[in-house]
């Protein structure tokens, strides 16, 4: 495909995910220490963890976009936006699938109500809506008009799924960086896992958001296409 | 706790990480494969349409 972005700089940001990943892998199997009571289990945290807060990540990329084409009513903001909320959806998938697998033996539950657990379904249902309405949506104006408000309003859950654990008494386990709860022995692997998925996610949305330029400049040459006929 | 049940929640974990990502790089990697195509005849079509006016 014509990636209008530089080729060299995708090739060195793909070479560094592999390493970075491998690195990740290696830290949150080998690197990081076993615990004490959930054991090998516990390794489940290394990607989960950073799934969560990339993800949020993601979902704060497409709430400055959102506003940034309210602002500009530029359509590369649009493009921005929409591909943070792809990759952000991804890696709340990837949050909501193992948060339960990991739940099951340790709660004894796959499942349960909890603030955090449901301020967290609650923003990957309203990012898959926001991705749903776009596809509903024929005029392209109208419909990065619309997804801008969508995505700033749809943002508001963003904090609560961060600051649940620390306002609420929730089953999930409360915060473990800021109050030093976390052994410093596993702090490496988090920072590794984290600093992995944060370059994941800039190679994903980098990906997709030239997928979505190629998408609308097929769309204006269709255009162009239909008024020479 | 850790017993080798434990052990198949770890692997289900992980597995499922690799899948979910996988297949959304796959769902990229099509599009933009479908997209090319598509490029392609269109600029095609362009230019067989301004060479007909000409």
């Amino acid at each position: 495909m014509d990636q209008p972005g530089p080729k060299r700089f995708d090739a060195v940001l793909g070479g560094l995910l592999f390493v970075a990943m491998i690195l990740a892998l290696y830290m949150a199997f080998l690197g990081a220490p076993r615990e004490r009571t959930m054991g090998d289990l516990q390794r489940i945290f290394y990607f989960h963890v950073p799934a969560g807060m990339m993800g949020l990540a993601a979902f704060a990329v497409n709430f400055f976009a959102s506003l940034m084409y309210l602002v500009k009513k530029d359509r590369k903001w649009d493009s921005l936006a929409l591909s943070a909320t792809e990759i952000g959806v991804v890696f709340f998938t990837i949050v909501l699938v193992t948060g339960p697998i990991w739940a099951k033996p340790v709660w004894f539950v796959w499942w349960t109500w909890s603030p955090r657990l449901t301020s967290s379904l609650v923003l990957w249902m309203l990012y898959l809506a926001y991705m749903l309405v776009r596809s509903y949506v024929p005029d392209p104006d109208r419909r990065a008009m619309m997804s801008a408000v969508f995505g700033i309003v749809a943002f508001v859950d963003a904090p609560i799924v961060w600051f649940s654990i620390r306002w609420w008494r929730d089953q999930h386990p409360s915060p473990m960086i800021e109050t030093g709860g976390l052994s410093p022995a596993m702090r490496p692997a988090l920072y590794t896992c984290a600093a992995a998925f944060l370059i994941l996610m800039v190679y994903l949305i980098r990906r997709r958001y030239f997928l979505e330029s190629a998408r609308l400049e097929a769309e204006l040459l269709e255009r162009q296409a239909d008024l020479a006929r | 706790m850790e017993t080798v049940n434990t052990m198949n929640y770890l692997f289900a974990a992980y597995a499922a990480i690799w899948i979910i990502l996988a297949i959304y790089i796959f769902s990229i990697h099509s599009r933009e494969k479908k997209l090319s195509q598509e490029l392609q005849n269109l600029r095609q079509l362009l230019e067989r349409q301004s060479a007909g006016r000409r």
